[in-house]
């Protein structure tokens, strides 16, 4: 049966408009809109003491010109919190237009808008902004030391202290056999989709409704957000994210001033306003991730088994809090990992410095938090003089332990309680998949040609699909065709195929007329977002509860026409049968047009509709108390809480004692997302994961320097892997069934990019013998550190054999 | 206040003799796009380091972001839009590149795609076809563009099968 389609590698139905130039990203609609552009702050903390337009006035085509003073009601109050947080007691959010002082090189200060972008680009240019430059903070060192304060109403520079604890962490500490504790840091990457935001925006006179297509991973918040703030009806507001140019957490945050602004002068002009942010604005004024300080006090015993741990961190958030401090409380409760951890406590600081806003990317806390589980790992097994592999093995969570409540509250404020995995099982396959018994046999076969060899592992645990709700409409139409529609976005994870596999698969029709629109608020109005791997969980199983909705009614209506019991009917291909009695058959598309009582002869449906058609009831009304007209169904699917997918990688280094370059060889995933709809997209988001975790442990950082400027705002300058920095991937599944959803899923989206960092630098410090306690690292830095007299020595381990 | 002047441009893009006025300082990229209203070439850096806007100027794959419109005054100019092949009967036949690539799953978002079809494009039809495709080659071909979503392992694939598609004497 062709309908049976969950599981299969089905091709994607997304791509042929892409690869023959027939999408539609938000800069590609909308010819002849004006252009906005921006003066961004060249400064990362200064007063504004004047604004100068004379000059740009002259410019033939500017149309108008707006700044903080131009900005009325909602619009002239700070942009919102959207996740607020009990500990996060000094929250601050910039605004549309920076008012007095600028936080960060690149905050909005001016919009232009005029007849194209070049034109408005002249105008910005002879805009003069006068500034006082007041004293900068980057990095979290300095924002702890707190010597200046980016707000002046924040003197310590703290904007939370995330707290959780699970015991008495220092009498478990005092009672360990065995302690240590070490520093370590991380540094700032980024998202960096390869289309950067985007906002068009069409104001319509005659019906005072605004429709806006932006680049973003919630339009349905979008739209909430624009009718707040320029204080419209929601119901005169249609958002739409159209194809979306990768998004990777960047376009979750919302809204980005431009998605009030831009919309906020179309309104004002009435014509439709245009913007597409350029790459260098993409650098210092969308948003980065992951820099933290990592201070780590293990406690274990004779046999490596972690008795207490205690995790002090420092989170630098940026200029600003807008998406409150969901990466900190990530990194405090996904770091524990697969590991059963008896007495853990976290304290995190979020601290502010003058730069562009940390938010969500790809993982969102969770490298840091595995980084920092995974390296105290291999500290362990370092001091104890055992396997890596074993120690991690000895402190898994058994096959038989779940439900495993970490007692820990997650992003969703619910409870971290794994729903079910098998972490032996993960490193079992790991350890055969990577050869890591082979180790010692390579890292001599290395030597031999110059090399130095090291192999790392990491293994991580994802909490994936957070609620609140996702929904979904499915409604079969008269000619056969199925519309489904989900408010939840897509950045290219495939969810048109993913989402009609479903569909085809709940309702027993052909793929093929099976049509998938997601991120469209005139579809469907309520939504969360495509974030936090949670689009296949939530969207998924809220499509498949809309789809057995309709295919309970579709039985409904074929039983009383074929005068046959609901549950003797099947629905295959498209065509609702007796089971074992072919002949006694409707097909869905006449179901459809008999859920409708009003039945026009419009076409050749109706038309023969009509003879399966009873005659009626006289004594009922044509549609039933509680029924509705047409073949449709809209349902939710709201968690309980977030379902834990897991994995496992490893990674082969080879370094060259010359160049000190580091190529990473080999490199292994085990994953486990759950049952799987399409294992060729899940694959593909396994490679673009594990490519940005390898980006980020050994190229990317965001290079600024103590004035706050951003060196290195260019792809010239900052290092995204091509192909050639990015080795071949081994992938092997394992599938553990979420017994949370009715799919049995788990999220797939964010995984591959989770263990790079910790496990690239497990391998380097296996390869050189020094520890590796920052990342990334750069070849001049493993250079410097080998060198060093000061770099402290890791003893030799051998690898692979049981201790 | 003007400071730009425009200059006519006759260009065949995608077969078609196009003749179009732009200020003299518009780049290719923009043209394409915003004058020509041909979308499929995308922008991804603006410093030619991305590969996104690739297009063939006489064959030959141009960061159209680093080129200006007037320079391609005479030139013939193929973007992704005409890649595909008319079929006659007023379908198309798409390039092998383009099969490959959905064959392969070398998209996900799709934003870089059309700079790496017309690389591969241009590559492997400059390549001796009667020769099987050596990594090497692969690796030059696919080794230019940037790719945020794919990790490129199913680019790489998607080469090694249009190669293949081309060999035997499928493609254009």
């Amino acid at each position: 049966m062709t309908t049976k389609l969950m599981g299969e590698p089905v091709r994607r139905r997304e791509d042929l408009r892409l690869i023959t130039g027939r999408g539609r990203y938000t800069d590609d609609i909308g010819h002849g809109a004006l252009a906005a552009a921006f003066v961004r702050s060249p400064y990362a903390h200064a007063r504004i003491t004047g604004i100068d337009v004379d000059a740009a006035l002259d410019v033939d085509g500017v149309v108008a010109i707006y700044t903080y003073e131009d900005l009325v009601g909602p619009m002239a109050e700070p942009l919102p919190v959207l996740i607020p947080h009990p500990q996060l007691t000094a929250p601050r959010t910039g605004y549309p237009l920076a008012r007095d002082v600028v936080q960060h090189v690149g905050e909005a200060v001016v919009m232009v808008v005029a007849t194209d972008r070049y034109v408005a680009e002249d105008v910005c240019d002879r805009i003069a902004v006068a500034y006082e430059e007041l004293p900068v903070v980057v990095g979290v060192d300095a924002a702890r030391e707190a010597v200046h304060a980016v707000h002046e109403d924040v003197p310590d520079n703290v904007a939370a202290r995330h707290h959780q604890e699970t015991g008495d962490v220092e009498a478990a500490l005092a009672a360990s056999t065995h302690t240590l504790s070490f520093t370590q840091y991380i540094e700032r990457s980024a998202c960096m989709p390869m289309e950067g935001k985007g906002v068009h925006a069409v104001w319509n006179r005659d019906d005072s409704s605004l429709r806006v297509h932006t680049s973003t991973q919630a339009s349905t918040s979008v739209r909430a957000a624009i009718a707040a703030k320029l204080q419209l009806s929601l119901e005169k507001v249609e958002v739409v994210a159209p194809d979306v140019g990768g998004g990777f957490g960047v376009k979750i945050v919302h809204p980005w001033p431009e998605e009030l602004l831009v919309p906020m002068a179309a309104i004002a002009l009435g014509q439709p306003v245009h913007w597409a942010e350029d790459r260098r604005e993409h650098f210092i004024s969308s948003a980065h991730e992951r820099q933290q300080r990592q201070e780590i006090t293990v406690g274990y015993d004779d046999g490596g088994r972690v008795t207490a741990l205690d995790v002090r961190g420092w989170h630098d958030n940026g200029a600003y809090t807008p998406y409150g401090i969901i990466v900190p409380i990530v990194t405090a409760t996904q770091l524990v990992g697969p590991y059963a951890i008896p007495v853990y406590r976290v304290r995190i600081d979020s601290v502010y410095t003058n730069t562009v806003i940390v938010t969500p990317y790809r993982g969102a806390g969770r490298p840091q938090g595995c980084y920092a589980m995974e390296r105290t790992m291999d500290r362990i097994a370092q001091d104890l003089g055992l396997d890596r592999a074993e120690v991690r093995r000895r402190n898994l969570i058994g096959k038989d332990e779940f439900p495993y409540d970490h007692h820990l509250t997650f992003q969703d404020g619910r409870p971290v309680i794994y729903d079910s995995g098998d972490y032996e099982g993960l490193l079992d396959k790991l350890i055969a998949l990577v050869g890591w018994d082979r180790a010692e046999e390579r890292r001599a076969e290395a030597a031999s040609r110059g090399k130095q060899l090291g192999i790392g592992m990491a293994m991580y645990v994802e909490g994936t699909g957070p609620g609140p709700y996702e929904g979904g409409h499915v409604q079969v139409l008269g000619s056969g065709k199925v519309l489904v529609s989900t408010g939840l976005t897509s950045q290219g994870q495939g969810h048109e195929t993913a989402f009609a596999q479903i569909v085809a698969h709940e309702l027993g029709v052909p793929i093929e007329d099976v049509e998938v629109t997601t991120g469209d608020t005139r579809r469907f109005g309520y939504a969360v977002g495509t974030f936090a791997s949670r689009a296949a969980v939530m969207s998924g199983n809220a499509i498949a509860l809309a789809a057995r909705g309709v295919r309970a009614k579709a039985l409904r209506i074929a039983a009383e026409v074929l005068e046959a019991d609901v549950d003797d009917l099947e629905i295959d291909e498209g065509v609702v049968q007796v089971k074992g009695t072919p002949g006694t058959a409707i097909p869905l598309r006449t179901v459809a047009v008999l859920s409708n009582p009003l039945r026009y002869a419009f076409d050749e449906a109706a038309r023969q509709a009509t003879q399966f058609a009873g005659p009626g009831d006289d004594s009922k009304p044509p549609v039933a108390v509680g029924d509705a007209p047409g073949l449709e169904h809209v349902d939710y699917y709201s968690p309980i809480r977030s379902t834990f997918a897991s994995g496992a990688h490893a990674a082969v280094v080879e370094i060259d004692p010359t160049t000190w370059e580091i190529e990473v060889v080999d490199y292994a995933v085990v994953h486990d997302c759950g049952n799987i709809v399409n294992p060729m997209i899940v694959e593909g988001q396994v490679h673009g994961g594990v490519a940005q975790g390898v980006g980020g442990a050994l190229y990317e950082r965001m290079a600024y320097d103590a004035d706050g400027q951003l060196q290195n705002a260019s792809f010239m300058d900052f290092l995204m892997p091509y192909a050639s920095e990015v080795p071949d991937v081994v992938i092997d599944h394992q599938e553990t069934p979420s017994p949370l959803n009715p799919l049995g899923l788990k999220g797939a989206g964010e995984a591959g990019v989770i263990p790079g960092t910790a496990c690239i630098a497990s391998a380097i410090e296996d390869a050189v013998g020094r520890r590796i306690a920052a990342m990334p690292i750069s070849p001049t830095e493993l250079y410097d550190l080998v060198r060093s007299p000061d770099a402290e020595r890791v003893p030799a381990a051998t690898t692979g054999v049981p201790a | 206040m003007s400071v730009s002047t425009e200059r006519t441009i006759s260009v065949t893009v995608n077969g078609v003799s196009r003749e179009t006025t732009v200020p003299v300082r518009r780049l290719l990229s923009d043209a394409l796009r915003h004058d020509l209203q041909l979308t499929g070439t995308h922008v991804g850096c603006e410093h030619g380091v991305c590969g996104a806007c690739t297009v063939l100027v006489d064959g030959t794959p141009v960061r159209s972001c680093l080129v200006l419109a007037v320079q391609v005054d005479g030139k013939a100019v193929t973007t992704v839009e005409g890649l595909a092949r008319d079929d006659g009967r007023g379908g198309e036949v798409l390039h092998p590149v383009q099969e490959a690539f959905r064959e392969c799953h070398a998209l996900q978002c799709g934003f870089c795609t059309p700079g790496f079809l017309m690389t591969m494009a241009a590559g492997l039809e400059a390549r001796d076809r009667t020769t099987d495709i050596t990594e090497d080659e692969v690796d030059e071909i696919v080794g230019g563009n940037l790719c945020r979503c794919t990790g490129y392992a199913n680019i790489k694939k998607a080469c090694r099968h249009a190669a293949g598609l081309m060999k035997d004497g499928d493609g254009a």
